[in-house]
């Protein structure tokens, strides 16, 4: 694809001598929001790390024309927001403040003097998470869902033309996972290329575009959800039988019982 | 610029500490055998007065003065700094065995023969341990070491370097160098000259250099290695930069004053209520907090009466190990989630 914004070619990934990534090729579209799905294990939050540049891999990756080898540090920074499991913030710093740091890449890195530009940014990722009520609390004193929010709004905040999320959904109750879904496709609608580590299949099938299925540092399979979530991958790398039908105008897919 | 609220409450707290480490210090002057109102401290300072109080003003009492403010700030910086790289606030100097090591080098140098308390070669053997230590401490873990090995290959490292102390002790024919090095264990900053003030300042001006340098990346790691990372911290090199930092700075104070203990872990407790977590902005104020602290305690050293001199090292950890149990009850709980 030359439209691509993001592209890895032959990418073999290593961790302590065994592979994890084997000689993995992708293309991918600013616009999209992109669900990488499979079993644990199957190598996906290694697969985000090395397109991030995090870890070390062999192969290329490209980003926007540029080989991202190339990249200095910062460079790289402002083009991938990356968010991983967990949410951990180790202090208890305002929300406002935890929000911009994700603006450090673009040189704000004190949070009590943003250019407008930045503060412009933070205003915004605060908005779409909807945080604005809790600016001045200490974001280690929010529940989960509030914290991932926090989480959340940091990584928008990047404004990266790419957006890597690993697990944002995990351990959400299922209003929550809806809301960082929602926000993430509007990212996507607004022309960011997103990629979503998910276990939610179905939550996988109502908001993506695209779906990668990982299996063993591969990729199984890829493309729409009906396509690449097939009855046969999904007995194939999964090992379950599926579930399908239509709830206004999207496809449901649930995965049923094993095989 | 959007705000300026606790920017503005961090310069205020600054600058009172400022005042406040200038105030001890002017106290710290007049403190002593013979005893020296503000007024005549500030006069014999600037070249007036009786010739006998300039003497004792600007060079008994000065150098000792110079160096409290110097150490105490470098171990309140180092105390903060490590806190914001290991993102613990029970993290201290003494976490990576520096102080130790340090220790070890300056006791070999007198018990060896090679030098008295007041000689050369105890701050050069100091800073060279610590240096040693903390190559060995990124050899032992690992270049890319997590923080829990780092803190394991530390606890390993002071443990060996307590043990190579006492066993140089045992060693030792000569009953005066052993006590001699038991007094200088203690920690003290009694006697000591401008000799050592000029020694030991360049180390530490290095060491506060590399860790200030360093306060934008503390913060971005308030959210985790990784995430720092991909906002584009260097994380590896911003831990050898607070290491080497760290050994400068302590390494250089230890070794001519001896191991003055839990400034570093106090200071930047002091200074968070004042104004806030934020890994960076607490810097300069445990600085200057760690100064006021060892100034503090250096004349209280003085003014308490006591039949021999009570060393400074004694009481900074007589009241510092029941803070730093206080404040492992207060992590507790976080501290049973895990090493973070």
């Amino acid at each position: 694809m030359s439209d691509a914004l993001l592209s890895a070619a032959h990418l073999s990934v290593a961790l302590s001598g065994r592979p994890v990534l084997h000689d993995l090729s992708l293309s991918l579209r600013r616009g999209h929001l992109v669900a990488l799905v499979g079993p644990n294990g199957a190598g996906k939050t290694t697969l985000l790390r090395a397109l991030a540049g995090l870890i070390e891999a062999q192969g290329e990756i490209g980003i926007g024309g540029d080989l991202l080898s190339a990249l200095p540090l910062r460079e790289r920074a402002r083009r991938f927001g990356y968010l991983p499991q967990g949410h951990l913030v180790h202090w208890p710093l305002p929300v406002r403040d935890v929000v911009a740091l994700g603006r450090f890449p673009h040189g704000a890195t004190d949070p009590a003097w943003l250019s407008p530009r930045d503060a412009e940014a933070v205003a915004r990722a605060m908005a779409a998470t909807e945080l604005e009520p809790f600016a001045d609390r200490p974001a280690t004193e929010l529940s989960g869902g509030e914290r991932s929010r926090v989480a959340l709004a940091r990584v928008l905040a990047v404004e990266a033309p790419v957006l890597l999320a690993d697990e944002p959904t995990a351990s959400l109750d299922p209003r929550y996972q809806l809301d960082v879904m929602q926000t993430l496709r509007r990212a996507a609608d607004a022309g960011t290329l997103v990629i979503v580590v998910t276990h939610d299949l179905g939550l996988a099938a109502r908001f993506a575009d695209t779906v990668l299925v990982m299996a063993d540092g591969r990729l199984a399979a890829q493309g729409t959800p009906a396509q690449a979530l097939s009855d046969e991958v999904m007995r194939r790398v999964f090992r379950v039988t599926t579930y399908r039908a239509n709830y206004q105008d999207s496809g449901v897919i649930l995965p049923w019982s094993g095989v | 610029m959007t705000r300026n609220g606790p920017s503005a409450r961090g310069a205020t707290v600054t600058f009172a500490l400022a005042l406040l480490v200038a105030l001890l210090a002017i106290a710290s002057l007049g403190v002593g055998p013979v005893r020296l109102s503000p007024l005549t401290v500030v006069q014999a300072l600037v070249g007036y007065g009786d010739e006998i109080q300039q003497i004792i003003v600007q060079q008994i009492r000065l150098p000792r003065a110079i160096l409290a403010v110097a150490i105490g700030g470098i171990l309140g910086l180092s105390g903060a700094a490590l806190q914001g790289l290991l993102r613990n606030p029970l993290a201290s100097p003494s976490l990576f065995g520096a102080p130790q090591s340090a220790a070890f080098g300056a006791v070999l140098m007198i018990a060896l023969g090679f030098a008295d308390v007041r000689s050369y070669a105890l701050p050069v053997a100091g800073i060279a341990m610590a240096f040693v230590s903390v190559f060995a401490l990124l050899a032992v873990a690992g270049r890319n070491a997590s923080l829990l090995l780092l803190i394991l290959a530390g606890l390993a490292i002071s443990s060996l370097a307590g043990a190579a102390t006492a066993l140089v002790m045992n060693l030792s024919h000569n009953p005066f160098a052993t006590l001699e090095i038991a007094f200088w264990l203690l920690g003290s900053l009694e006697d000591r000259s401008f000799r050592h003030v000029a020694l030991a300042l360049p180390f530490i001006a290095a060491g506060a250099v590399l860790l200030f340098s360093q306060r934008a990346a503390f913060r971005a790691l308030s959210l985790g290695e990784e995430t720092a990372q991909s906002l584009g911290v260097d994380v590896a090199r911003l831990r050898l930069i607070v290491i080497i930092g760290t050994a400068l700075g302590v390494g250089g104070a230890v070794s001519v004053s001896g191991t003055i203990g839990f400034i570093g872990l106090v200071a930047p407790h002091l200074v968070r209520p004042l104004i806030g977590h934020d890994p960076a902005r607490v810097l300069l104020p445990s600085a200057l907090a760690g100064a006021a602290l060892l100034l503090a305690a250096d004349i209280a050293v003085r003014l308490i009466p006591s039949t021999t001199d009570i060393k400074v090292g004694v009481l900074t950890s007589i009241i510092g190990v029941p803070f730093f149990l206080y404040l492992i009850v207060r992590e507790r709980r976080a501290l049973g989630g895990g090493v973070a």
